[in-house]
């Protein structure tokens, strides 16, 4: 059974560095989550799987019966495991920040942003006047009127 | 003791910026006793090394490699020897008074004797590496000194030229040695010496010598490398005077000499260094009519005296070799002297321009006095010993009119240099002169004068020189033992004839040099090609130009740009490795599964190619979670249950952290789209890097398994830890510090989080909301305009988008 779950990794991996090679900072991490998930899998196909025979000792032995699973991987994995999981959140939580704080999480238009950073306030959005963090494809037709509650107040002070 | 002779130097170096403040006016005079004993010393060894035994002296310095710190003293690095520390004496005194009161003249004192160290290190060394190691330390503090006024771009300038074109030089240089020594099997050179139909016969001879004489070129400052030493006059005129005319230019000289016997005589040397010397004494000779700056119309006669050494030990023999090692120290002589009285006018009168000063022989009369007699043997009159070295020269050269012409016409072009250094400035009644000039003080005399006097001296007397010095110096440059004599008059001959036509064509461009220095200097003014053209463009422009435009293609500030290089290369590598040495051989696995584990699998390759093609949160969310879900139920299945109920658990957990996040983000941001040439890159490099990841996986399978560590954990984990749950025992016991790190770890993930969440303040209330136009609450709080109003109703928005 290794053969197909090693086929299965590849593709896993394949998708994760396809992921971390855009630029958008979102796919980024989906793609580190994919990497991290599939090298997991890969220690564990590499210590051999084993059906049904977890790696306990049982009630008076004094170790796993002959043909138990492979340990050592299984620890490996879940220092791993916690750890990825640790990266893919701080990873996220800093997708979030760079993203309030200049209105995009793409890596192209990151270095220009960040000689002119333009906060978006706290309701995650770009002030009034900013440009747009990108071109937004809007499903709807709604008028865009001024996104916060500031702005139309301004608007009707502005206009008497 | 040659090696402390050689050493001494670093050390009493290294005292120098300690002591130099204490010593104040008379540092010059104190720091001189130390080439002033070296030259005691030298001069000592002259009877033994005349008898024909050279001190020799080798410490083991890297033996595994073969690379000694070996030294040996005969006669041609006697001569130099000689050379180096007496002019460094005259030097030494000189620079006290020149840069009297400067500030930085602890550093200058420890760059010059240094730098004095080094030289006699190059021209003692018998073993190649040794060699090397000194020759570039006299490269580098030739740098330094060079740009000693750092605060000019000049200097700077200058130093920066100086070094790049030594340096590489010196590195071509390195690489002949190794290629040299790899083959005949030594770096010692006197071994060498003693056979050289080795070296000769060796198949690397032709690269070797090509590298090697690189290396002599330009630190000798050939054609076309000559354009640093002009340059390099930006140095105080000490550090002229001694590196860049009387000693470290040689070096290139003497490392040629020095190689003569053994890779001399062939066809290609002679051609090689005759025309690189031609070439480079009538380029100077015609930059020099150009100059109007005492000290750069002294390096362009340094420039001729350098290509007529050149010349002289390609042409070789005994008669090469005695004409080369008189010329070279007459010219030593005479250019020290020189030098040091420009540096005087500059100094006492303001000025180096020969067009601006005048008259200045009453008050300066012993600078003068040497000036004229340092002149007289630069042009090549008798009684000096300028004299007898031309003489030799010229009768080397009978045999080979073209390049006896172009010696010639250079030493024609002296005699207007002469006039215009040593004559110019001081004739005439009325002084004319930036500033009122006085006589210099005594300790800036005291040492041309002793030098141009040493130079009327064996123009008298030369035999005195050449029994003592010059006979057995000749020997090392040609190999077996010779014997000469030398005299002052050789009656008439050739050489004489060859003389007057000199002196002749010398004083007719007097006559004529303000109208042709004119003609020229519009002619040329304008001028950008040539080596200093070349060089300009090349390594002051192209080499940051290509730099940068490599540096911002493989190291831009784009991350994906840099990921995609990265993973590039690295997979184009396996390919390549794959192509070249072979793939891991694959036996066709062998498939034993059921179905349920088959429709895991199907379930995680759905998941994470749709996560990859996901164009909406939703539906990359929803991915996702497939795949990790399918993975735990992987570690369900063969037997990892620790693993599954962690990967749940952390998957649960991600999922949740996404979904929290994403809401925050607007709806399109996974919308956008990349350029089509750059994803189909992506597209191959991934699959690539998906197929090779697989490829290793499924060798690594099929190789026998050892699973002694795996035993030893299962062996030991009850008796000795008391766990019946293995993986367990081994994270909390076998392994604890490790699970340490990684409670660290997280706990520093959790805080860097914690930290960038906090200042993102609390969530928007709804009450802002009646903005929005339809007035629906936009819980989702990413400032779009929502078509639905509930969290569920943009889930199902987002799905539909993305499909």
């Amino acid at each position: 059974m290794e053969a197909p779950v090693a086929l299965t990794v590849g593709i896993v991996f394949g998708a994760g560095v396809y992921l971390v090679l855009q630029r958008n900072l979102l796919r980024f991490v989906f793609g580190l989550i994919l990497i991290s998930g599939a090298v997991n899998v890969s220690i564990f196909v590499a210590g051999r799987l084993t059906r049904g025979a977890s790696p306990f000792v049982p009630e008076g032995a004094v170790a796993p019966p002959a043909g138990s699973a492979n340990a050592l991987p299984q620890a490996l994995i879940l220092t791993a495991i916690v750890i990825g999981f640790g990266l893919t959140v701080f990873a996220i939580v800093l997708l979030l920040r760079t993203y309030e704080r200049l209105g995009t999480v793409r890596t192209d238009e990151l270095p220009e942003r960040l000689d002119d950073p333009r906060p978006v306030d706290r309701n995650g959005d770009a002030p009034a006047g900013a440009p747009r963090p990108r071109p937004m494809p809007q499903g709807g037709t709604v008028p865009r009127t001024g996104p916060s509650g500031t702005d139309a107040r301004d608007d009707g002070e502005g206009a008497p | 003791m040659l090696s402390a002779a050689v050493l001494i130097g670093f050390a009493v170096a290294a005292l120098a910026p300690l002591a130099t403040p204490a010593l104040g006016a008379r540092a010059g005079w104190v720091w001189a006793l130390l080439p002033a004993g070296l030259a005691t010393w030298f001069a000592a060894q002259i009877p033994q090394v005349r008898a024909g035994a050279p001190l020799e002296q080798a410490v083991p310095w890297l033996p595994s490699l073969g690379i000694e710190l070996a030294f040996r003293l005969d006669g041609l690095s006697l001569v130099f020897a000689l050379m180096i520390t007496i002019i460094g004496t005259a030097v030494v005194i000189y620079a006290g008074g020149y840069l009297r009161g400067d500030r930085q003249l602890p550093r200058f004192y420890l760059l010059l004797l240094a730098f004095m160290a080094a030289m006699l290190g190059v021209v003692v060394a018998d073993d190649l590496i040794s060699l090397f190691v000194f020759w570039e330390l006299t490269s580098l503090t030739s740098y330094f000194l060079i740009g000693y006024k750092h605060d000019k771009e000049e200097s700077r300038a200058g130093a920066l030229q100086g070094l790049l074109i030594t340096g590489s030089g010196g590195l071509a240089m390195l690489a002949g040695f190794l290629l040299l020594g790899a083959d005949v099997g030594t770096f010692r050179i006197s071994a060498m010496l003693a056979d050289p139909a080795v070296v000769q016969a060796s198949p690397v001879y032709l690269p070797a010598l090509l590298l090697i004489a690189l290396g002599a070129f330009t630190k000798s400052a050939q054609f076309p490398f000559h354009v640093w030493l002009p340059n390099a006059m930006a140095a105080p005129t000490p550090v002229s005077s001694y590196l860049h005319s009387a000693t470290m230019v040689k070096a290139g000289v003497y490392l040629l000499a020095r190689l003569a016997p053994a890779m001399g005589g062939t066809a290609v040397w002679f051609w090689l260094l005759t025309g690189v010397g031609t070439a480079t004494l009538l380029a100077a000779a015609t930059l020099a009519l150009l100059q109007r700056d005492a000290k750069r119309l002294l390096a362009y006669s340094t420039l001729i005296a350098l290509g007529a050494l050149v010349v002289m030990v390609g042409v070789g023999g005994p008669l090469g070799a005695e004409a080369m090692l008189a010329f070279m120290v007459a010219h030593a002589l005479y250019k020290a002297p020189l030098f040091m009285v420009a540096g005087n006018l500059d100094h006492e009168a303001g000025s180096r321009d020969v067009t601006v000063l005048s008259g200045l022989g009453r008050a300066m009369p012993i600078s003068w006095a040497v000036a004229l007699v340092a002149a007289i043997s630069a042009a090549g009159l008798p009684p000096m010993l300028g004299f007898v070295g031309k003489e030799l020269a010229y009768e080397t050269l009978l045999p080979h009119p073209w390049a006896l012409a172009a010696l010639v016409a250079a030493s024609a072009v002296m005699v207007p240099i002469v006039v215009l250094v040593a004559w110019r400035p001081f004739a005439g009644r009325e002084p004319r002169a930036p500033k009122a000039a006085h006589e210099a003080p005594v300790s800036m005399w005291i040492g041309p004068a002793v030098l141009a006097t040493l130079g009327l001296g064996f123009g008298l007397a030369p035999d005195v020189l050449a029994q003592a010095l010059l006979v057995p110096a000749a020997a090392g440059l040609v190999g077996a033992p010779v014997d000469f004599y030398l005299k002052l008059w050789h009656g008439v001959n050739a050489a004489l004839l060859l003389s007057i036509a000199t002196i002749l064509l010398g004083a007719f461009l007097v006559l004529v040099w303000r109208p042709l220095h004119d003609a020229l200097r519009t002619r040329f003014a304008d001028v950008r090609v040539g080596p200093a053209g070349i060089y300009d463009a090349l390594v002051l422009r192209g080499i940051p130009t290509v730099a940068k435009g490599l540096t911002k293609r493989v190291q831009s500030d784009d991350l994906q740009h840099h990921l995609l290089t990265i993973t590039g290369f690295t997979v184009g590598l396996l390919a390549l490795t794959a192509v070249v040495r072979g793939g891991p051989t694959l036996a066709l696995p062998t498939v034993d599964g059921a179905l349920h584990e088959f429709l895991v699998l199907a379930l995680i390759v759905v998941g994470a190619l749709g996560t990859a093609s996901a164009h909406s949160r939703l539906r990359a969310i929803t991915s996702l979670g497939v795949v990790g879900f399918g993975i735990a139920l992987l570690f369900v299945m063969f037997s990892a249950p620790d693993l599954a109920v962690t990967q749940f658990l952390v998957e649960t957990l991600t999922v949740i952290v996404l979904a929290l996040v994403l809401t925050r983000l607007p709806s399109a941001l996974l919308r956008d789209g990349e350029a089509r040439g750059r994803s189909r890159l992506a597209l191959v490099i991934a699959a690539t890097a998906g197929a090779a990841f697989s490829a290793l996986l499924l060798a690594v399978t099929q190789t026998p398994f050892d699973r002694r560590l795996s035993d030893f954990f299962d062996a030991a984990s009850y008796p000795d830890a008391l766990g019946s749950n293995v993986v367990n025992v081994i994270l909390v016991d076998f392994r604890a510090i490790d699970t340490l790190g990684e409670i660290f770890v997280l706990a520093v993930a959790a805080t860097g989080a914690y930290a960038l969440l906090r200042r993102l303040g609390p969530r928007p209330e709804p009450e802002i909301a009646y903005a929005a136009p339809r007035g629906s609450a936009d819980p989702a709080g990413d400032g779009e305009p929502s078509d639905a109003g509930t969290p569920g109703g943009r889930a199902a928005d987002d799905g539909g988008a993305g499909s």
